[in-house]
């Protein structure tokens, strides 16, 4: 019974959505709106095919590299200026300043350092999308509890445990909450990167559509997009859930009490 | 490294000697405050001393000096005849905040070797050792749990034990049941008494309960107001075999409580300033 | 909860970088940081075509900066984001808190949320170009869409935050649901709510300049896009370092304003629980 009621949640809206859109294109049918099931067929048509292999999985790659990169250095950054007082002072107005450029204005830039390449696209995505990570990290290193900290002194844990016992661990509900976020700048940023000068990509597909009047194509490729965003957003929640199993344990003891 | 060091026979453990402790003024044109003024006593290998003072009195000052984790502004601190800089390597702290010294990320028992692990023992030892401490406190099969599944006094013993499985020469205890409910801190008391006599530890116990504190120690050390000096030096001579309900009724620990809390109730009017004692008063 | 991470950080972070000595090691790590530019750009150890010298690109900035043309574009840029962030605001607090406040439509719309929200706004420029063109309205359709998502989860996490102690007391005192919303629900949900304005506000701003770059929207984004077609290095740098410092005044104006709501907030409460 309760499966039931959890599946009915699941998909009652969406179902009146998708009725009520597709009684609008029946009754009142508009170019720019497709009907349920051609934008279905369209979208199996257009990316099943070899474009999967030119344009999605490039784009994809390409996204996840980011993405990597900006954790990467998120963190590594991130625990450095955190645990240096001095160096965190000398450095936070820089970086409230580079965090607050929107990341797309610095694609012009980038092209011309960098030329048009897929190395420019995956640092285009690096730079805006690492802030979150960063700046997350810096607040969770910054926050590890006292207590614990004098505990790890007075048992004269190494340097190094201390790091991965102590601080990580300790940060990494706020760094995951500064990954949530990156992950969605991330994806504009791929997106954004393949507007210009280039000749494959799924931004660069999706736009074609739109300047080609493909209208069905390109309501798939907008729904593909929204299905790669989503997909980010599951596999990270599951990757959440593992890491910080203790904290939402912990968390579920303190809601209790 | 070995962790077991033999103590020196017959020279005190611990020494303090005219410690003084300034935190400098939070803001430019504050005041200075002088938490501690005079300290000056000895600890003797394997004694169990308690300390006791009105709250603001700097036990939890002194306590973080002896373990190095606040460099004194003066004075001579010693342990085992060195000079303490920083946390020695024989040393335990249990805090009392047991909730937020315990990491939450990692199970009992690897919260209990963690500091065995940074030491350097092999993955064999650091497993027997912290096997055989979790039971000498009572938490055999609590290992695989984590702290926050656990009551707050059970997250006391595992502190307990981890410091016991460090096998420390002197373990410092900062108030470490005060925010546990009463019966939970008759066990655990108990239970300190119990590691102290197996294990033959020095141990330092800082409390503001008067009854706990004659009911462990052989000793306890009465601290004066802020700046504070050693109000009183008390010698506990009851029994060796200490008990809840026999101890507790015993006349003479009503007497030695009686004075203790006098003395308290004189420190609390007395600082640096006005006490007219660092007197070792026989009862 | 992860909100709730973001809200206390932000705080922590409020107080303690509002302190004296600290701004002297800022200003020398900005110094720092504009020598280091300027030796690199002038002794030619990056390219000077692609890196202009700092002096040079703070001198073009300062020549924008009399030059009322420019303040056109910036006005054009705040007035789109500044509608957008309305629009969003409003449709974000009343269907958040309709959301947020009823268990029933929360569970209903889960899904359908979780769906759309991951749906990055650019997505939508095709569409957007379709409708509107280059009016400024394209931009709006993006800047809307992103703000709104930011506002509406925060509402809701608020909403859902409610103590239930203290909404049962409200009922049992057969407070109607509008009076419980007053009283039990916007409170809890204030700090929420400045935590999503002031992310939306960031993410505005973001979706402003690039729905101007890549449309030709009227604004800051359509200048910028202008001098790379142009090759006019120089100037697009100085541009960049104007689109950057906006940046940081609309994120320090939003954290001044949470600071000063929630503090005025913190006072309210204390008084209503009295």
């Amino acid at each position: 019974m309760k499966l039931l009621k959890s599946f009915l949640y699941l998909v009652s809206l969406p179902a009146i959505l998708v009725l009520l859109w597709w009684i609008s294109t029946i009754v009142n049918p508009n170019f720019y709106v497709p009907t349920p099931a051609e934008l279905v067929g369209t979208f199996v048509d257009t990316w099943f095919s070899d474009r999967f292999w030119r344009d999605v999985l490039p784009s994809i790659g390409r996204l996840f590299l980011g993405v990597i990169g900006s954790i990467v250095f998120g963190v590594v950054f991130g625990i450095l200026i955190g645990s240096f007082r001095t160096l965190r002072r000398l450095l936070e107005p820089l970086l409230e300043f580079f965090r607050a450029i929107p990341p797309p204005v610095m694609l012009p830039l980038l092209m011309i350092v960098m030329g048009v390449n897929w190395r420019m696209q995956v640092f285009v995505i690096i730079f805006g999308s690492v802030w979150p990570v960063l700046l997350n990290t810096v607040e969770g290193v910054r926050a590890t509890d006292e207590v614990q900290r004098e505990t790890s002194r007075s048992y004269r844990l190494t340097r190094t445990d201390r790091l991965r016992y102590l601080i990580l661990p300790a940060a990494a509900p706020q760094i995951m909450a500064g990954v949530r976020q990156s992950l969605s700048i991330a994806l504009i940023l791929m997106v954004i990167s393949e507007l210009w000068y280039t000749s494959s990509g799924l931004g660069f597909t999706i736009v074609q559509f739109q300047r080609n009047f493909a209208i069905p194509e390109m309501w798939s490729g907008i729904l593909l997009l929204g299905l790669i965003g989503l997909g980010l957003a599951v596999i990270f929640r599951y990757a959440e859930r593992y890491i910080l199993r203790w904290y939402h344990g912990l968390r579920e003891v303190q809601r209790e009490s | 490294m070995s962790l077991d060091t033999t103590p020196t026979a017959s020279s005190p453990v611990l020494v303090v000697e005219g410690l003084r402790k300034v935190y400098p003024a939070p803001t430019p044109g504050g005041e200075a405050v002088e938490a501690i003024r005079d300290l000056t006593f000895t600890i003797e290998q394997g004694q169990l001393v308690c300390i006791v003072g009105p709250s603001g009195a700097g036990k939890t000052t002194l306590l973080k000096c002896i373990a190095g984790l606040l460099p004194p502004t003066g004075g001579k601190l010693e342990l085992e005849g060195k000079r303490i800089s920083g946390p020695p390597r024989t040393m335990a702290v249990v805090f009392q905040e047991y909730g937020r010294s315990l990491f939450p990320w990692m199970s009992v028992q690897a919260n209990v070797e963690l500091p065995l692990k940074s030491a350097g023992l092999s993955k064999a030892e650091r497993h027997t050792r912290s096997t055989e401490a979790l039971e000498a406190v009572g938490l055999a099969d609590a290992g695989s749990k984590y702290p926050w599944q656990l009551s707050g006094g059970m997250q006391q013993r595992v502190a307990i034990a981890r410091a016991v499985a460090y096998r420390p020469q002197i373990l410092l205890m900062d108030e470490p049941f005060a925010a546990v409910d009463a019966q939970t801190r008759a066990d655990l008391e108990d239970l300190v008494r119990k590691l102290w006599k197996e294990l033959g530890v020095t141990v330092l116990f800082v409390t503001h309960d008067i009854d706990e504190s004659v009911y462990l120690g052989q000793r306890v050390i009465v601290l004066s107001n802020r700046p504070t000096v050693v109000q009183d030096d008390v010698t506990i001579d009851l029994p060796d075999e200490r008990d809840q309900l026999t101890t507790r009724s015993d006349a003479r620990f009503t007497e030695l409580r009686h004075h203790i809390y006098a003395e308290i109730q004189r420190a609390k009017g007395n600082t640096g300033d006005t006490n007219d004692a660092s007197q070792r008063r026989a009862v | 909860m992860t909100a709730v991470i973001n809200t206390l950080s932000e705080v922590r972070r409020l107080r303690r970088t509002s302190r004296g000595g600290g701004a002297m090691l800022g200003v020398v790590g900005v110094a720092g940081f504009l020598a280091l530019w300027e030796i690199a750009s002038r002794t030619g150890l990056v390219d000077a075509r692609f890196v202009p010298a700092a002096s040079d690109v703070l001198v073009r900035f300062g020549q924008y900066v009399i030059d009322r043309a420019f303040w056109r574009d910036v006005g054009d840029t705040m007035l789109s984001w500044a509608v957008g962030l309305l629009i969003a605001a409003v449709a974000g607090i009343v269907l958040g808190f309709l959301i947020g406040s009823s268990r029933f439509l929360e569970r209903f719309t889960h899904s359908t949320i979780e769906f759309l929200r991951p749906v990055p706004s650019v997505a939508l420029i095709p569409l957007a170009v379709l409708l509107f063109g280059t009016k400024m309205q394209s931009s709006l359709l993006l800047i809307v869409y992103a703000a709104f998502w930011q506002i509406l989860l925060q509402v809701i996490y608020g909403a859902k935050d409610v103590d239930p102690v203290a909404d049962s007391t409200a009922r049992s005192y057969g407070l109607s649901r509008l009076q419980r919303v007053r009283h039990v629900v916007w409170p809890t949900a204030l700090p929420y709510l400045m935590t999503g304005l002031r992310l939306a506000a960031a993410v505005a701003l973001i979706l402003a300049i690039t729905a101007e770059m890549l449309i030709g929207a009227p604004g800051l984004g359509k200048q910028i896009a202008l001098t790379r077609e142009s090759g006019d290095t120089l100037s697009m740098y100085a541009l960049i370092l104007a689109a950057g410092l906006i940046g940081v005044v609309i994120n320090l104006v939003a954290r001044f304003v949470e600071r000063r709501v929630l503090a005025w907030h913190t006072s309210v409460r204390m008084e209503l629980a009295g």
